[in-house]
């Protein structure tokens, strides 16, 4: 098992490399290269040769690779062009926002995919299968954003049961230790924000999870469909066992091996999704930055976002890996 | 020929043969199937409404037949005159919808054969040549999937500045390594297959066996991803152009924009969000349903 | 093995002229078995004998009560302990199973499961019939598992499916199947995904068990060989129906319908000269008539006259075995060697 870990922790080592080269690239291939992205449209040939200066621009591309390779380490992307404050201090602000709206997020999708997805199946070809099956495929054709502007209008706009944005009511007074406002609230002993802060993250959340619950429910429904008709499971059914047994022993336990691959996947892509849905509703995180970070060109927040976020799509990946040879013997033994 | 290599090129034949007949068996299953015909019927929508814009839509799509009508406490919603009412700066909205469609075809089609090219070339150097042509050429697909496809969109797009074709470009490059994975699997799988395997004991060239053989039995996933690809590349061009990224012009009507221009008039003007999101959702829904199904009656394995 | 005795007593389990049909929307029934009728005595052995799709394993799963619910149109009775097990409620059949019934699959790769320990498949039937728990549980699935004869039962507890050899999973199956000392076990080809070396031994530790437990045994196979080393009583199927039962004996010594016939000469034989050619039976399993217009195995009999495909043969008794043929062996053709 330990084998196993190490050698998918050493798969790491190429694909960041390979990361932080395509973004050491990218930055330079801008239009005005990266003084120019930095100082803005204004930028006077004068002040773009002050920046290169100062951020050794006019060295060789290798010793600029390593001064971002050492930075990238020490988390370190510069300024914000836009706020002027250090990226990783907007990261530190965003990221818990948006680490609390993927969670909740993900709760929903799963909390409703895997019961919809396991009914679904043993009552294949139930109106009940049909939904789910309808369901999986209008949730992925539905753009995220635009599932937003639906949740918002109906519940917030016109029945009023949710707030229309942000993450906390402003009057609410409140500290936030950790930045999940939720668990803050908890902490805290402050019950009333912590619910404030609950009811702020429903709708974005539930926009957020469409894609995710859609795709679970199919996983979960397919791969129960398959499960089912095994010989195990007819050996189970032979046995004389009560049919929970079955269900979690036997059936449940092989059907969640690729719902949890896919779990991962999803939980990876969330930070990206959450571009569409935190604009929607104003929900000051990652995404609401990134969307500002694109329509003021503040690259330097751009470069280290997406840095990071793809290292965390690539280690959330990993842990799917090793979490599914936790599940799975015949992967472990591999 | 020796009597071996005769059963051996006859047993290569009789499996293409059997692929044949596997396709045939497709198309009969997908001629009767409910939600491929509704699928295909969507996409056929789509695609005659974004040909036929010019006919169809009762005003240019930047003219502006009710300035007049637009004040900052009302924009009418749909009346006779304007099926899908105005826009805030009193453009017809049925139009802007109608002429939004060319926009989202020529992009989800230039994006998804942009990508499908590029992703098919790399798949079969890296199937074909295998050792470490196939090892760097996978290693490039793996840095590329490690980033969100959303994000590298958007990385792209800000790179190549707000147009049209950056938007084609990005989502091109962002389906480069799916279909590159998908026809180098495929390939790996028909190499070590009893046909190519026949055929390569009989001398045919790697050349031939590539083109003439492992290629055509690998179209049929390639369709479908293509398919599958052409809904979340209209929908991908919707979120960039959405978040700001798409043509620089903004008389050019695009679904995305339409819908982020309508964020502040929601609670007012709730018609502006709902028909462009609908036309996304029923381009997108027709490639999928057609995608999944043709998926179903190609491969066995998803069939149920 | 006494007959005589367990036929006073009457019979553990009862088939009375099941059938199966797989129903399908748009398109007609497919019957799977027509009107099979065969008994098992406590302590008897009996062979299901016929190729595949001759409806052998669709009857072993109609017994068990383990045919899909949906789909399939079962008719008849199966009489065990004079209990109808066709009409019986569904948690009734449920402690029958793995009780009193139990069953034994064809690949033991895939009839087990993959991501539970060998230990956990065993000890749940004790823990689910017997009502054992914890510690004795485990210890029980252990002696089971020394039983069967895996060595080093106590570390194979702990171990997946897939670090057992084929012929290990197949006991440990075994082990699952007598846990609870059924009086009926059922084998539905237990060897047929086994090494040639290896389906010896099974058999063996099959009889072994058997004789030790005195459960009676169906054993369902196309390998005439395991029948002769074991079945006591034989029943020929072909396409759905029993087309000629016997003891192990009268059924080998003189085989009166045209395929068991057809099955044992197409047996290679070493006693046969060098260079003799096989004897395969002609056409395919495929080549079937409906018994409603005559004899299954008309299009590929060597001894069909004109009434054969004229009509459904009937099944007649003579002298303690019964024969579906109008045309049937004579002695000097018995064997074609």
């Amino acid at each position: 098992m330990l084998k196993f870990v190490i050698r998918r922790l050493l798969l790491l080592v190429p694909i960041l490399f390979g990361l932080s080269v395509l973004l050491f690239v990218w930055l330079r291939a801008l239009p005005g290269g990266p003084a120019q992205a930095l100082l803005g449209e204004r930028a006077t040939a004068d002040s773009v040769a002050r920046i290169e200066e100062l951020y050794g621009l006019n060295e060789p591309w290798y010793v600029q690779y390593w001064k971002f390779v050492s930075a990238a380490v020490q988390l370190d992307f510069g300024n914000s062009a836009h706020t002027n404050r250090p990226v990783t201090e907007e990261m530190l602000r965003t990221f818990p926002a948006t680490i609390e709206l993927a969670v909740a997020a993900l709760v929903f999708a799963i909390g409703i995919g895997i019961p919809l997805g396991y009914f679904a199946a043993r009552k294949y070809g139930s109106w009940l299968d049909n939904l789910s099956v309808s369901g999986s495929l209008l949730g992925v054709a539905v753009p995220v954003f635009f599932l937003a502007y639906i949740l918002k209008y109906v519940f917030s706009v016109r029945l009023g049961w949710f707030p229309t944005h942000g993450r906390d009511d402003p009057r609410m007074d409140a500290e936030h230790p950790t930045g999940l406002y939720v668990l803050d609230g908890i902490l805290t002993g402050n019950l009333e924000a912590s619910w404030d802060a609950l009811v702020h993250l429903v709708l974005p959340a539930v926009a957020l999870g469409s894609i995710p619950l859609a795709i679970i429910v199919r996983i979960t429904r397919a791969s129960v469909l398959d499960v089912v008709h095994e010989d195990y499971v007819r050996t189970a059914e032979a046995k004389g066992l009560w049919e929970r047994t079955i269900t979690r022993r036997h059936v449940l336990r092989n059907a969640l091996l690729p719902v949890v691959t896919v779990i991962g996947l999803q939980a990876g892509l969330l930070f990206s999704g959450a571009i569409l849905t935190e604009t929607v509703f104003a929900f000051d995180g990652v995404g609401q930055f990134i969307y500002e970070a694109i329509s003021t060109r503040d690259y330097a927040v751009l470069q280290g976002f997406i840095l990071v976020i793809a290292a965390m799509y690539v280690v959330v990946n990993l842990l799917v890996d090793v979490s599914y040879g936790l599940i799975d013997p015949r992967v472990r033994v591999r | 020929m020796s009597l071996s290599e005769i059963e051996a090129a006859t047993e290569s034949e009789q499996v293409e043969q059997a692929a044949g007949n596997l396709r045939r068996e497709a198309w009969r299953r997908l001629r009767r199937d409910p939600v491929a015909i509704v699928g295909f019927c969507l996409i056929a929508f789509f695609v005659l409404v974004a040909l036929l814009a010019p006919l169809l839509a009762p005003y240019a799509p930047d003219a502006q037949p009710g300035r007049g009508m637009i004040t900052p406490t009302n924009i009418p919603g749909p009346s006779a005159q304007h099926w899908f009412g105005l826009d805030a700066s009193g453009r017809d909205e049925l139009s802007r919808v109608i002429h939004g469609a060319r926009q989202s075809l020529l992009v989800g089609v230039v994006s998804m054969l942009l990508g499908m090219i590029g992703g098919l070339t790399l798949g079969v150097l890296a199937g074909a040549f295998g050792g470490t042509v196939d090892s760097v050429v996978m290693r490039i697909v793996d840095v590329m999937l490690s980033i969100p496809g959303l994000l590298m969109a958007i990385a792209i797009a800000a790179l190549l500045g707000a147009s049209l074709t950056s938007v084609m470009i990005a989502i091109a490059i962002v389906n480069v390594p799916v279909f590159a994975r998908l026809l180098r699997g495929q390939m790996l799988a028909q190499r070590g297959s009893d046909y190519v395997l026949a055929a390569r004991s009989l001398g045919v060239r790697r050349r031939s066996i590539v083109f003439g053989h492992i290629l055509p039995n690998s179209i049929s996933p390639v369709i479908v991803q293509a398919t599958l690809t052409l809904a979340t590349a209209i929908i991908e061009a919707a979120a960039l152009s959405f978040l700001g990224l798409g043509s620089a012009d903004p008389r050019v009507p695009e679904w995305g924009r339409m819908l982020a221009d309508t964020q502040r008039y929601l609670a007012s003007a709730p018609h502006l969000a709902l028909f462009p999101g609908l036309a996304i959702v029923v381009a997108a829904l027709g490639f999928t349903m057609l995608g999944e199904r043709l998926r179903e009656a190609i491969d066995p394995k998803y069939r149920r | 093995m006494s007959v005589s005795i367990s036929e006073a007593r009457g019979p553990l389990l009862d088939v009375r002229d099941l059938s199966v049909a797989f129903t399908r929307k748009g398109s007609p029934d497919v019957r799977a078995v027509d009107g099979v009728t065969f008994t098992v005595s406590p302590g008897e052995t009996v062979g299901l004998v016929g190729e595949s799709g001759s409806g052998k394993s669709v009857t072993s799963l109609a017994v068990m009560g383990l045919l899909p619910p949906r789909g399939v149109r079962v008719g008849g009775q199966v009489l065990f302990d004079s209990d109808d097990l066709l009409t019986l409620p569904r948690d009734r059949m449920r402690d029958i199973r793995g009780r009193d019934i139990a069953m034994v699959f064809q690949d033991p790769m895939s009839s087990l499961n993959p991501v539970v320990p060998i230990g956990v498949q065993v000890a749940e039937v004790l823990e689910r019939h017997q009502d054992l728990k914890g510690e004795p549980a485990r210890r029980g699935a252990e002696d089971l598992l020394a039983r069967v004869g895996i060595p080093d039962p106590r570390r194979r507890l702990k171990e997946y499916p897939h670090q057992l050899s084929g012929g290990m999973r197949q006991r440990a199956l075994i082990a699952m199947a007598l846990a609870c000392k059924p009086r009926l076990l059922i084998a539905d080809e237990p060897t047929t995904a086994l090494d040639v070396t290896i389906q010896a031994q099974i058999i063996e530790l099959l009889k072994e068990l058997v004789q030790d437990t005195g459960a009676s045994l169906v054993m369902i196979t196309h390998d005439l060989g395991i029948v002769a080393g074991l079945c006591d009583t034989v029943h020929v199927m072909y396409s759905g129906r029993v087309v000629e039962s016997a003891g192990r004996r009268e059924l080998f010594a003189e085989p009166h319908h045209p395929y068991t016939g057809g099955l044992l000469a197409s047996v290679p034989r070493l006693d046969a000269p060098r260079g003799a050619p096989l004897h395969p039976i002609p056409g395919s399993p495929t080549d079937v008539l409906q018994w409603s217009d005559g004899c299954a195995f008309a299009p590929r009999c060597p001894n069909r006259i004109e009434p054969c495909t004229g009509g459904p043969p009937p099944l007649e008794s003579i002298g303690g075995r019964s024969l579906r043929c109008l045309n049937p062996l004579t002695e000097s053709e018995e064997v074609p060697a």
